[in-house]
């Protein structure tokens, strides 16, 4: 097929899923800190909350845009405008899965395979300090120019050990093309422990993670945008759309952000178990959940969720039998696995954001700085001396 | 398909070079380059050069140019205002006298130089991350490690300029 | 993707560049614009560089093009704090203002 259609219809996958993916990251972060604090989380809006993404899409939407007097109207919309198209790019170079042929059509699971991919990745992330730093200036108001300040000095700081931490494996792997470094993972060292560079690069791994938390802009690193120190920052003056823009940008940074560790370090869309048991691992993952469910949801003295869990139970049995069925079909199963470990390990990595969310404190700012230049560069520096004194005496 | 991109970027890089030395306000100013420094990035990737494009948006466009809009917004810089003892026939004298050298410059370049070369994209494909670093590592060592010194004069002179006297 | 560019006019985009870069140096009176007319002429030698170097078919332009891109980084760093450090003693960021050592 002509490369531009295409190219076309992968963007168009692409982009659609990924939307829709922001929208319910939202809901399964509210969820998953309710249930934290021992509390419900939305529950109302449709069964068991789930239309609560789109009540609030219809809200940012119909709600009035102010634009405060006196601002300078070029960079006040520039700047959300900037950061929701920047954090969408950097998806277009990370690939889901491996090569696949439907029907005469062979073509990779990625937009664009570049052989600069990292350099690609870490070049968007560094331009989109600019978001932050215009977003906050414009606004023309103390606290926001403050934040925006903070956060993009927080933002710089730390992607020198994201970039260091990013470098160690490269030296495994010596490519930056990411196709290429999923492909060193493959394998398996002593028949069942899996090749994925997480294994020699812990520390670079933990600095990584640690790295994406305060670049992401998360908690405990969220103190630009707390809601109780500077009255929600750099977006203070931002409503409606352009409000919904910063936080679009802000889960989709944080999707990229775990992509791209699941690409470097826990091997991409390879699975963690040797080939013949691990097609069955989606397979009883899904039925079993899926009988759970449907028992714990018809039992008779259940007087919430009668009707939500035993649907919810009735849909992860329909995704075990297509998962059964897809054994049948190669092309279908190279599909089906790979999307299965790769979204499953992002989502894993996603509720680890989650989960800290809902479990630390913020650092202060002073403290944030402090513990970038004083612990994770020395931290990611060492890492690197190491991994390249291994990898040189190894070439001997 | 070399031309068009090579003429929008163009256009764009002299867009902006032209606006920053118009606008008054610095922080525009400061936007301006920042879009100059992209649209070198796609005439370098144009020219071959895919490791120096990224090197270009990484540090010039993502670190140095964050420091400028720092400082700028840390001084809170103002719009700059006519000053009143420079003569405004002068600017506009040099400004035609400007565009008139810049013209000479042009035709004398496209004048001497061979007009068979000529940059198609994808032509060459020597200037990857492999090439420049095989490079880098091994006949430009030593000045690999002297730049790498200065950075680190430069850092301290600039932590020790820029701290607060107690 | 036929019809290439002839390399004359890379050049002439960088001389294009470096003069509006001294023009700029020249004509503003904004201490950090000035700084930033500096950066532009030194965009405008790192194309000419990679240019010749497509033209020479060697990687030794690139080389050249990023340590002329680190000593930028190591110049600005340091110019922007002496700038920081003229506005805490002077006030003010007009180069023509800064003239007390003149006659």
């Amino acid at each position: 097929m002509n490369f531009l259609i295409l190219s076309l219809i992968k963007a168009a996958i692409v982009a659609g899923v990924l939307l829709t993916t922001l929208a319910y990251l939202q809901w399964i972060e509210r969820k998953v800190i309710g249930h934290i604090q021992l509390r419900v989380g939305p529950y109302r809006v449709g069964p068991h909350g789930l239309l609560q993404p789109l009540a609030d899409v219809v809200k940012l939407i119909t709600k009035e845009g102010i634009m405060p007097a006196n601002v300078n109207r070029l960079f006040y919309l520039l700047a959300p405008f900037l950061a929701v198209s920047l954090a969408l790019i950097s998806i277009s170079v990370l690939p889901f899965g491996p090569q696949i042929t439907i029907g005469q059509v062979t073509t990779y699971m990625q937009l664009t395979d570049l052989s600069i991919g990292v350099l690609f990745v870490l070049a968007v992330s560094s331009v989109g300090v600019y978001a932050v730093a215009l977003g906050g200036w414009a606004s023309n108001n103390k606290y926001s120019l403050l934040g925006g300040l903070r956060s993009s000095a927080q933002m710089i700081s730390y992607e020198l050990p994201l970039a260091l931490a990013v470098a160690a494996p490269l030296l495994l792997v010596n490519t930056l093309s990411f196709r290429e470094i999923v492909e060193y993972q493959n394998g398996f060292w002593l028949g069942f422990i899996p090749r994925w560079n997480i294994f020699p690069q812990v520390l670079g791994f933990s600095v990584f993670l640690i790295a994406a938390f305060a670049e992401t802009n998360r908690v405990p690193f969220d103190l630009p945008e707390a809601e109780n120190e500077l009255v929600a920052g750099f977006h203070t003056e931002y409503s409606s759309m352009s409000f919904a823009a910063f936080f679009m940008a802000e889960y989709a940074n944080m999707v990229t952000v775990t992509a791209v560790a699941t690409l470097l370090f826990l091997g991409g869309w390879k699975a963690p178990f040797p080939e013949p048991f691990s097609s069955f691992i989606p397979i009883a993952i899904f039925g079993f959940a899926g009988i759970i469910a449907v028992f714990h949801g018809m039992h008779p003295a259940r007087r919430k969720d009668k009707y939500t869990l035993p649907a919810a139970g009735v849909v992860f049995l329909g995704l075990a039998a297509i998962f059964a069925g897809s054994l049948f079909v190669p092309m279908a199963q190279t599909i089906l696995m790979a999307l299965f470990w790769f979204c499953g390990k992002v989502l894993f990595l996603l509720f680890v954001f989650i989960w800290v969310r809902g479990t630390l404190p913020r650092f202060r700012y002073d403290q944030l700085m402090r513990f970038a230049w004083v612990v994770l560069f020395p931290l990611a520096m060492v890492n690197l001396l190491i991994t390249a004194l291994v990898v040189a005496l190894e070439s001997k | 398909m070399t031309a068009l991109i090579f003429f929008i970027f163009a256009g764009i890089a002299v867009f902006c070079g032209i606006s920053l030395v118009a606008q008054t306000h610095p922080i525009a100013s400061a936007l301006s380059l920042i879009g100059v420094m992209g649209s070198l990035a796609i005439l370098y990737l144009q020219l071959g050069g895919e490791f120096i494009a990224a090197a270009q948006v990484i540090v010039y466009a993502g670190a140095i140019m964050v420091l400028f809009v720092f400082v700028i917004m840390l001084l809170n810089a103002g719009a700059e205002g006519t000053s009143l003892n420079v003569s405004q026939f002068a600017k506009y004298a040099g400004i035609v006298l400007l565009a008139a050298f810049l013209g000479l410059i042009s035709f004398i370049i496209q004048a001497t130089l061979p007009k068979t070369e000529s940059v198609v994209f994808g032509a060459w494909d020597g200037g990857t991350a492999a090439d420049v670093g095989r490079k880098l590592f091994t006949s430009y060592l030593l000045p690999f490690e002297v730049t790498s010194v200065l950075i680190l004069i430069a850092l301290v002179g600039a932590v020790v300029l820029a701290r607060k006297e107690i | 993707m036929s019809g290439g560019v002839p390399m004359s006019w890379y050049l002439i985009l960088s001389a294009i560049l470096f003069g509006l870069g001294v023009a700029g140096f020249i004509y503003r009176r904004n201490i950090i614009t000035v700084f930033m007319s500096i950066e532009l002429m030194l965009n405008a030698v790192n194309l000419t560089f990679i240019t010749f170097s497509y033209s020479l078919k060697q990687v030794d332009g690139h080389i050249f093009s990023f340590f002329v891109m680190v000593v930028a980084a190591a110049e600005a760093a340091v110019g922007l704090a002496i700038i920081l450090t003229v506005f805490k003693n002077r006030e003010t960021l007009m180069i023509d203002e800064v003239s007390s050592m003149k006659y």
